[in-house]
């Protein structure tokens, strides 16, 4: 699992690589926490393009994320999720926290 | 249930093998044609049931997942036992949402979610101890491929 951050025109774009389970969640915790806790941005959009496998044990890894940037009033967005992350997100209603942007 | 083929797999209860164990099962369904779709829906819910026994099983100390699969004609049958401590409540720990571990940031969608990606999800005791989690899905295409030929 690999993590990739960098800001742009006031939005931090995270891309998530690999597996995210149980194994990989305190490794993207960790990673995504030093991604949103440094530079300035207004909003926040995870690219889950390489994604290649994630369970229930990601959602909570992506809710927890989510309530701590709702303290700092910043959205979170998801883009590119797989057929896959998609039905997860869906089932789970995680797109009600973090809409899907194309 | 006449079965065509099995196969049985022990690992320890560490989360380095839940990787392991979604590639293990998944492998073995394939000689039944499965779309990838379906092929996504058993791995994630064979690593939520893997999750389960890793996260939940073993609070004092170490202990063993043994993943067995069953495979009938268009039908894979999917036991990940434990030896741990079991479930009290079987109808409350399949509550969406519900989880012993909130401070820890667990979404408790874990039976949800198996419930929802396969057609039927059991809970047993596993003998005087432990837990097993049988999941259950009839492949389409392996149907259809068989009535074909």
């Amino acid at each position: 699992m690999k993590l990739k951050s960098r800001i742009y025109n006031g939005t931090l774009y995270v891309l998530l690589c690999g597996e995210l389970d149980e194994h990989s969640a305190s490794y993207v915790r960790e990673e995504m926490d030093k991604a949103f806790g440094s530079g300035i941005f207004k909003q926040i959009i995870i690219d889950l393009s390489e994604l290649e496998f994630m369970d229930s044990t990601g959602i909570g890894v992506l809710i927890g994320r989510y309530k701590k940037m709702k303290d700092r009033s910043i959205p979170i967005y998801i883009c590119n999720p797989s057929s896959h992350a998609e039905k997860i997100f869906k089932m789970t209603g995680l797109y009600e926290l973090m809409p899907k942007i194309v | 249930m006449k079965t065509n083929n099995f196969m049985e797999v022990k690992f320890k209860a560490e989360s380095v093998n839940e990787s392991f164990a979604r590639i293990c099962v998944a492998s073995f369904c394939l000689p039944l044609n499965p779309t990838l779709d379906e092929i996504n829906d058993i791995k994630t819910a064979v690593s939520e049931a893997v999750t389960n026994c890793v996260v939940h099983a073993y609070p004092k100390g170490e202990g063993d997942v043994v993943v067995r699969v069953e495979l009938d004609a268009n039908e894979v049958v999917i036991s990940v036992s434990d030896k741990g401590i079991g479930i009290k409540d079987f109808k409350k720990a399949r509550e969406p949402f519900y989880t012993t571990k909130a401070d820890e940031e667990r979404s408790g969608m874990g039976f949800a979610v198996m419930e929802s990606f396969m057609d039927k999800v059991e809970l047993q005791k596993n003998g005087d101890k432990g837990l097993v989690v049988v999941l259950r899905k009839r492949l389409k295409r392996s149907a259809l491929t068989k009535q074909s030929c």
